[in-house]
């Protein structure tokens, strides 16, 4: 067995990954028994990559996001964000991470919900102001800055919440299934601006779906995971341009990579239950 | 009006249901009275006289609300026979012991929250301190502070805080728990200290919890401070008003007594529900 979460240098010497993960494994004890949500995960994400985790429930997608955000801890291998283990990075707040709900705090206004990472990193009246504008800005939020949450509808609520992910300018951002609970006609919308801010902002991207076409509309890279024990069965580069308008999910590259990716979660006999 | 139609009708029923009362538990004196006059009244008469008692076993409506009339508006406030003089009194020690209690409550929670060796230890002598009846613990309270030179105000506050204090300890430990796991974990994605999770989160996310426990201990606030004034031969408050209506049969007194002091409850948890709609508003609570 490896040591647990011990920092690893990146394998090669251009860009540096991101995250880079090695025989991660993560076991959850439980009544019934050890869960095996990750199992030797070995996975590269290099700067300024989309990638998505897909794969069904139990296939460990979620908690391979909350191990690089270092809400969980793996129990063998090793893994590092920024060349950093994940605690580190945490505290350097090297990441933004958004949840499937948008978790706003709903006794705080819109600016003020984007305001809150920034308050507690410490930051002057001046700075916040300067940037809760120009994040809400990003997420096309402008106007809304004094609304409770309760007054914003669902993916208004979601795209406050990527902008408070955003307000304090990490590099990466960690996205567990955002869209999930939003309706497709609001989440074709939300991913086309996603993928305009992802343009803007040049992130690194960590996206959890369960959708082989918002998977594939939106990432360079494809993880695909199956579940007992949560591993990854496939990964796919994407050949798609970057410039993506919503209408590419019916040429035919687009078939191709979303039909390898169904193939990747039938290898991992995901279809069986 | 279809709002206060049921109220207006249940109230009427009590009424009604009071003056039977009133005639039967009235009559056996009255006919006892009668006789030894050798008067004999009509029917009519007879239900009259047992409404107009002066020491009745059970006092008419009408005879409460006139007495409660003439103490409340008919008296200078300073009097000793007026019953605002006695509420203020009681108001008084109601409110410094909920202050007290609700401070004592939330340090008590904050201290639950936090400290794990609090958490373990505090709750079972918490519960504990509540299965004691206030009735056998308020004369010790009284003559313990006597006996170190501290009396009036603060030993009958202090019943209150001992009433108080539970219901907000309790609601604030699970308001401060209240938050979900997707709350917490976003203030430690943040890298966020023990005080911000608590000023940031916990502390809003608990307002709802604390408000619906002020309005019990307000409550419980105002029978700590009357049942502070009856063993204590204290001479004003609504306890004493009671206490000493009930020496001298003046059952009328007693009656009115109690009716000034459940308007004072009634005021005391209208106000504490009426701040914490104002205060939830302003934090932003959608309007039921």
């Amino acid at each position: 067995m490896n040591a647990p979460a011990s920092t690893v240098m990146p394998a090669s010497q251009e860009a540096p990954a991101v995250v880079e993960a090695a025989d991660l494994s993560l076991t959850f004890q439980t009544n019934d028994g050890p869960v095996h949500a990750l199992a030797d995960v070995d996975l590269a994400i290099g700067k300024g990559e989309f990638v998505s985790f897909i794969g069904p429930s139990g296939c460990g997608k979620t908690t391979f996001l909350r191990v690089i955000a270092d809400l969980e801890q793996p129990t063998a291998g090793s893994i590092s964000v920024n060349g950093m283990s994940p605690s580190e990075a945490r505290q350097s707040r090297a990441y933004g991470y958004v949840f499937q709900a948008a978790a706003l705090y709903p006794w705080r206004t819109i600016e003020r919900n984007v305001a809150l990472p920034l308050e507690i990193m410490g930051l002057s009246k001046t700075e916040q102001r300067e940037r809760v504008a120009r994040t809400l800005e990003l997420v096309n939020l402008t106007g809304f800055e004094k609304k409770f949450p309760w007054q914003l509808s669902g993916g208004m609520q979601q795209r406050a919440s990527i902008a408070r992910a955003l307000a304090f300018d990490a590099d990466l951002l960690l996205m567990d299934e955002p869209f999930g609970a939003l309706d497709e006609i609001v989440r074709d919308h939300l991913n086309e601006q996603l993928l305009e801010l992802w343009a803007r902002t040049e992130k690194t991207i960590c996206f959890v779906t369960h959708s082989i076409p918002e998977a594939v509309y939106l990432s360079t890279k494809i993880v695909v995971m199956s579940p007992r024990p949560g591993r990854v069965t496939d990964v796919i580069e994407s050949t798609l341009p970057r410039e993506r308008p919503l209408d590419i999910r019916e040429s035919s590259e687009f078939l191709k990579i979303a039909h390898r990716v169904r193939e990747g979660l039938r290898a991992g006999h995901s279809y069986d239950d | 009006m279809s709002k206060y139609l049921p109220v207006l009708t249940i109230l009427a029923g009590i009424v009604a249901v009071w003056y039977v009362g009133v005639y039967v538990m009235n009559a056996p004196f009255q006919q006892k009275l009668n006789e030894r006059a050798g008067a004999e009244p009509t029917f009519v008469e007879f239900v009259g006289q047992t409404m107009s008692q002066p020491k009745p076993t059970l006092p008419a409506p009408h005879q409460v609300a006139v007495n409660f009339f003439e103490n409340t508006f008919l008296r200078k406030v300073t009097s000793g026979r007026s019953l605002v003089y006695h509420s203020w009194v009681t108001l008084s020690s109601t409110l410094l012991g909920f202050l007290f209690g609700t401070v004592l409550g939330i340090l008590i929670a904050v201290g639950i929250v936090h400290v794990l060796a609090l958490d373990r230890s505090l709750m079972p002598w918490i519960i504990a301190s509540q299965t004691i009846p206030i009735l056998a613990l308020a004369p010790m309270i009284v003559v313990v502070f006597a006996a170190i030179g501290l009396t009036g105000l603060i030993p009958k506050a202090l019943i209150s805080t001992y009433l108080s204090f539970f219901p907000v300890a309790v609601g604030m430990v699970k308001g401060l728990r209240s938050p979900e796991t997707a709350y917490l974990d976003l203030m430690h994605t943040y890298n966020a200290s023990r005080s911000d999770v608590f000023w940031k989160l916990r502390l809003p996310a608990s307002v709802p919890f604390l408000f619906a426990s002020m309005k019990v201990a307000v409550a419980a606030s105002l029978v700590g401070a009357i049942v502070g004034e009856l063993p204590t031969g204290a001479v004003a408050g609504i306890g004493a008003k009671l206490l000493g209506g009930s020496y001298y049969s003046q059952t009328i007194d007693i009656f009115a007594a109690l009716v000034a002091g459940s308007i004072v409850a009634v005021l005391l948890v209208t106000t504490v529900g009426f701040v914490g709609r104002m205060t939830e508003r302003a934090m932003g609570v959608r309007p039921a």
